[in-house]
């Protein structure tokens, strides 16, 4: 899958997570802010690293803004930025 | 750092603080109360203002160097205005602005009021702190090991004990006084800044070296008809153009709340208590101020009106609700400790049944009596819980200070029945473990723990168990109910602290140490 434009998903509630994508020259560079960034951040990464692998995703910038999602919610946020992104 | 023991709960606890002296670890939560525990209070100085004089400044300075504060000394104030409090940032200031340093700061409690106390800590103005809660930049600080010395945490009932005991001598109290006249007699039932209940202050009046009274509201001499503090006890009236601003009083807790996962806790909580046989004529009842503990009482209270059930009092930490239920003849009276809402000092001021009462009064575990001791039912919340029924209300997720131990321990041990309000999770991270975080409230006080998805009974109480069962309440093993909780979030790495470095000690209700909070990395 190839990242054509920016897209946004998500929300930033309480439990939810807001996740923006945007195309990038080279690489995937992943930013994680989140407010157990303590107890779930390396999680977050490793979910997030896993499902662009999935799609074939290797050139995006990455935003993850999470509030305390559970799981299902944060791969259900990513699989909507990626269809919303690119192609 | 001095040495640390592991109390009855297995938490290491120093046997020594710096400013402080030394203490015992905690050994169960009666232990102190069986009718063979004494002390010696500890003897203190106090100097004779000379007779005749004008007690009324208008200088903040004048009344600083009136009082003798020096270098090294306690200080204290209240938090009656909660986040509306004026008195602590305008007196603070103009100490720091003095050059006054090394002082232990022993307010009842810190809001976000008070977050200049920060700057003041990296200042060295304050290097000591005695609170029942903290937050904001100040628990940023505190957590980040910027305090000279470890901060002590102490319950309502726990800070009139130090009081009473010595263990805690304040030398001067600056307390916020929203009405009073000339020669310091106040109330906070009237004025323009009123907020009710002065119960903590009462202690600081009692004890301290050197009292100021600071006041925006100047009346004739003698007030009247409250006297919540009287000139006897008062070395000097301090005027100020404000105090705060009693709107902030009320911590935006006066609506019920309409979250359906506190709705759902507040529910069960209300059919437990009326399985437990409590629900009955003659009820004292305390709730704390949290959503889904102010729902429980809108609950008891529909039901208490519709089947005619008229309880005897109510305690607190008083809300409007409780107010309602006063004047809805739901209760005989209410004892008043804290206003929560500066809508309730009107009935504190017009109504006899609506009584002001100490902190001794309310919750001192070595008082003659207290009103805790008489409760039936007591509804609290909690941050983080654990399998041993263990509560914290003082550490959040990420292991920062942010809450207030309050009269949450107090409570708990002296009514007969507590239930522990607690969602399953917060934003991931489950709120039941196998070791709380920092134990504010022990579980041998705690007899049942309620989330939105079933009741956790204390296996202590086998009675509570065998009615919850008879009611057919959704009645869960709280070790199942965790791994339920994990099989949805997940385990979550836990929050690294530095553990060379105890930057916080929880003082149980008896004086004794129940656990240290560390340093974060």
């Amino acid at each position: 899958m190839k990242i054509l434009h920016k897209a946004v998903a998500g929300s930033l509630e309480s439990s939810d997570v807001l996740i923006s994508v945007e195309p990038a020259d080279e690489g995937l560079s992943i930013n994680i802010e989140s407010v157990v960034l303590k107890q779930w951040g390396a999680r977050i990464r490793q979910v997030v690293e896993e499902s662009m692998q999935a799609a074939g995703v290797s050139q995006a910038r990455v935003d993850v803004r999470d509030h305390g999602a559970l799981e299902c919610t944060l791969k259900a946020r990513i699989e909507t930025v990626l269809l919303r992104a690119g192609r | 750092m001095s040495k640390m023991i592991a109390n009855a709960l297995g938490r290491l606890v120093p046997t020594e603080v710096e400013g402080l002296g030394e203490f015992a670890p905690f050994t169960g939560a009666f232990d102190r109360l069986r009718g063979d525990y004494s002390y010696a209070r500890a003897a203190t100085r106090r100097t004779v203002p000379a007779c005749q004089r004008d007690k009324v400044t208008k200088s903040i300075r004048e009344a600083i160097e009136r009082s003798g504060l020096k270098d090294g000394m306690t200080i204290s104030f209240h938090h009656h205005m909660r986040n509306g409090d004026g008195v602590l940032p305008l007196v603070m200031r103009e100490i720091q602005a003095m050059g006054i340093k090394d002082l232990t700061l022993a307010p009842s409690s810190l809001t976000d009021a008070h977050d200049c106390v920060a700057d003041m800590i990296e200042a060295g103005v304050v290097t000591g702190i005695c609170s029942s809660g903290m937050r904001g930049r100040i628990g940023q600080a505190v957590s980040e090991g910027k305090l000279a010395r470890p901060a002590l945490i102490y319950s309502h009932g726990g800070r009139a004990r130090a009081i009473e005991e010595g263990r805690i001598h304040i030398d001067v109290a600056f307390l916020g006084a929203p009405t009073c006249d000339k020669y310091g007699n106040f109330t906070g039932s009237t004025g323009p800044s009123a907020c009710g209940s002065l119960g903590y202050a009462m202690m600081d009046a009692k004890y301290a070296s050197h009292v100021v009274a600071v006041t925006d509201n100047l009346v004739d001499y003698p007030l009247m008809p409250r006297i919540s503090i009287p000139e006897q006890q008062v070395d000097q009236v301090l005027l100020v153009d404000s105090i705060g601003d009693p709107r902030k009083i009320a911590s935006g807790t006066v609506r019920y709340t309409r979250d359906p996962v506190q709705l759902r806790q507040a529910w069960l909580a209300f059919e437990l208590i009326k399985a437990s046989g409590y629900l009955a004529p003659g009820l004292s009842y305390q709730a704390g101020a949290g959503g889904a503990s102010l729902a429980v009482t809108g609950f008891l209270k529909d039901y208490m009106l519709e089947k005619g059930i008229k309880g005897s009092f109510g305690v607190g930490g008083i809300s409007g609700h409780t107010v309602d239920m006063l004047e809805h003849g739901l209760f005989d009276a209410v004892l008043d400790v804290q206003s929560f809402d500066a809508a309730v000092t009107g009935s504190l001021h017009n109504n006899p049944r609506h009584i002001e009462i100490d902190a001794s009064g309310y919750a001192n575990p070595f008082a003659g009596s207290c009103a805790v001791n008489h409760l039936d039912v007591v509804v609290l919340a909690a941050l983080d819980v654990d399998v041993d029924f263990n509560v914290n209300v003082m550490t959040g997720l990420d292991g920062v200070l942010r809450g207030a131990s309050g009269g949450h321990s107090d409570t708990a041990a002296g009514a007969k029945l507590s239930v522990v309000l607690c969602p399953c999770q917060r934003t991931r991270v489950p709120a039941i473990r196998d070791h709380v975080q920092t134990v504010v409230t022990p579980g041998e006080t705690v007899d049942a723990i309620v989330t939105e998805r079933g009741i956790c009974i204390n296996p202590r109480n086998e009675e509570l168990l065998r009615a919850a069962q008879a009611a057919k309440l959704p009645v869960l093993d709280i070790h199942k109910l965790k791994n339920d909780i994990e099989a949805m979030t997940g385990k979550p790495e836990p929050v690294p602290f530095d553990e060379s470095k105890v930057v916080a000690v929880v003082e149980y209700r008896d004086g004794t140490l129940i656990d240290s909070i560390y340093k974060v990395k």
